[in-house]
């Protein structure tokens, strides 16, 4: 199921996307995809590795240029006001891009910083997140000593320092441990509770219940886009995993 | 405040270079090393040729010769032989690297012509050293010919040649400026295309990009940390190579310095638009030795003049900063030019740099392709 353009195009979007494509040569990325995410929803994409979900994410960011189509991340045009976007955004990439020579309190300070905050402004943030993501105790650290999921949560924090009402995460939880993947996204639950809409890559199927909207991809297209409950209702399947293999079995 | 977010970026990449006192310290010793190399290695004043003597005349005209030849530092007379024949046995064994063979009739040629009356053979398979030879032994034969005829009427005109700016012809003095010029563009380069590569590697250049920062506050932010330290670098080399070498300061270190300031720029210039084309490390480390070395040691006129080149090569060398910036230093170091004799130069090499800084900023536009 593609979507058509009929889609209602309502300011209360935070993404909107319209046909949109990009191809890598002869391949096709990203295939005529069109969708909307609502203010404060949990926008789930779904799909194997390859499926297109990364190179979305990287037009919607202003790190790609479609090849075409058309889309608006919080109210400015992907292809022409990405600039603007990027103001507007939070970005935390499938590996948790951190500099490992650094210390955790550094890696804060330096992606506080080019989002142009100041030094207080900073210090005041990192007391804020600190109550939820905890990352005072290692402070001094070097990142690279760090356990795998505390750097996923200090990327996340380096990622919505500067308060992004919009937040993109790529594939957030890949090689983490079950419990910290459990927290993870409960802190994701707790940011869109607060009207951050957030734009999250996965392929684990288990966090697609947490989505409030999810959308399967498969080969560059969108096969599927609903809430988890319509889809398991309209599948009569208990589990997303197996409506997943089903969908990309046919 | 100028731009805040230019700092951290700043900030961040002093961390970097404060983090890993092994590189750092590669980079002060690196230069020594290859200074010391270069410096002793590269002795381009032949001396103690070896040769061989063929006289055929036996007279006290050519003994007279030979004992001048001797007597010289630059030859080393191995074999005396009265066969015209066994020459080439003395180049195919290796015992002599050029040979000369007085003709029967040469004292009465000496009298008679002005023509070079001796034959001079040299082993043209290292074609460098046969020219040398044979100019250095057509002093000698003119010299001596206009001593001989001096003895007799006329008025013999005395070449007398004298070496401005290198009275001594002390190779370290031309050979140890073009190494600070090898080191620093190789050193710049190398430096900011591994550290953009490294970023690009583990995906903190992304990051960087999805930030509202603007493409040329990326580039001054890698540019400004690593101008500074490559700066440095150039004031340890310089200061070495006046100590150990002596190479002599006849024009203004403050000049100089102000000088390297813009070249270590170009040679930053070259990495960043290395680091536009590359995506390891690896591959950013190859390209900044290769693109950098092999073009400044032989196109520059660090060991062969551009002026002797065929004009194509002339037309590429123009386009290497080292060529410029060999011209300035050498000027500066040993002959005390000041910027009024060097401007051209300056201004060519800090133009290859602003060229090859705007290719890279256009390159590195925020859209990864």
């Amino acid at each position: 199921m593609t979507n058509s353009n009929a889609l209602p195009s309502s300011s209360s979007h935070a993404v909107t996307v319209r046909n949109l494509s990009r191809q890598f040569g002869d391949f096709v990325a990203v295939d005529n995809v069109s969708f909307d995410v609502s203010q404060g929803e949990i926008f789930g994409f779904l799909g194997a590795n390859g499926a297109g979900k990364t190179t979305t994410i990287r037009m919607l960011t202003g790190l790609l240029q479609p090849s075409s189509g058309e889309g608006s991340v919080g109210g400015w045009d992907i292809n022409r006001e990405y600039e603007k976007i990027k103001t507007r955004i939070g970005y935390m990439s499938q590996r948790f891009s951190l500099y490992d020579d650094l210390k955790v309190r550094e890696n804060l300070f330096f992606f506080g910083g080019i989002y142009g905050l100041s030094r207080p402004q900073i210090i005041e943030r990192i007391a804020e997140l600190d109550i939820s993501l905890n990352l005072s105790q290692m402070e001094n650290r070097k990142t690279v000593s760090l356990p795998l999921g505390f750097k996923q949560r200090l990327a996340l924090a380096c990622a919505i320092l500067h308060k992004p009402p919009i937040l993109f995460l790529d594939e957030p939880t890949g090689g983490v441990d079950p419990i910290a993947r459990r927290y993870f996204w409960d802190l994701i639950s707790t940011l869109a509770d607060g009207g951050t809409t957030v734009f999250v890559t996965t392929h684990y199927m288990d966090e697609a219940e947490y989505c409030h909207r999810l959308s399967i991809m498969y080969k560059g297209r969108i096969v599927e886009m609903d809430s988890p409950a319509a889809i398991k209702k309209k599948y009569q399947m208990t589990s997303i995993q197996d409506i997943f293999i089903h969908l990309v079995d046919r | 405040m100028l731009n805040s977010r230019l700092m951290p970026l700043i900030r961040k990449e002093f961390i970097h270079i404060r983090r890993d006192p092994r590189s750092l310290l590669i980079l002060f010793l690196m230069p020594v090393l290859m200074m010391f190399i270069f410096g002793y290695a590269i002795d381009m004043d032949l001396k103690h040729i070896r040769i061989g003597v063929c006289d055929l005349s036996r007279t006290p005209a050519s003994r007279d010769l030979i004992e001048t030849l001797n007597a010289s530092p630059y030859f080393d007379i191995v074999a005396r032989y009265s066969d015209p024949r066994k020459t080439e046995g003395l180049f195919t064994q290796r015992i002599a690297r050029a040979a000369i063979i007085i003709p029967a009739d040469f004292a009465r040629r000496l009298a008679g012509s002005p023509e070079s009356p001796i034959g001079v053979i040299a082993d043209g398979t290292d074609a460098n050293s046969a020219t040398l030879v044979q100019n250095y032994l057509e002093n000698v034969f003119v010299s001596q010919s206009l001593k001989q005829s001096s003895s007799g009427n006329g008025m013999p005109i005395r070449v007398k040649a004298r070496m401005l700016y290198n009275p001594d012809m002390v190779s370290a003095h031309f050979v140890v400026p073009g190494i600070v010029a090898l080191l620093l563009i190789m050193i710049g380069a190398l430096l900011t295309s591994v550290t953009i590569a490294r970023e690009k590697e583990t995906g903190t250049m992304e990051q960087i990009l999805v930030s509202p920062i603007k493409p040329y506050e990326v580039v001054l932010g890698k540019a400004v940390p690593y101008l500074i330290l490559a700066f440095f670098i150039a004031v340890f080399i310089l200061i070495f190579g006046h100590i150990w070498f002596e190479v002599p300061m006849l024009g203004s270190w403050s000049t100089l310095l102000i000088f390297c300031v813009f070249y270590v720029f170009t040679a930053l210039a070259i990495g960043m638009l290395i680091s536009t084309l590359v995506a390891t490390q690896q591959v950013a480390m190859m390209l900044s030795l290769v693109g950098t070395l092999l073009p400044s040691v032989m196109l520059s006129g660090f060991v062969f003049p551009v002026a002797s080149m065929p004009l194509p090569l002339q037309v590429v060398s123009k386009i290497i900063p080292a060529t410029h910036f060999l011209v300035i230093i050498r000027g500066i170091m040993l002959k005390g030019n000041g910027p009024m004799e060097l401007w051209p130069s300056f201004l060519a090499m800090t133009g290859v740099g602003v060229f090859f800084i705007s290719l890279a900023v256009k390159r590195f536009r925020m859209k990864l392709k």
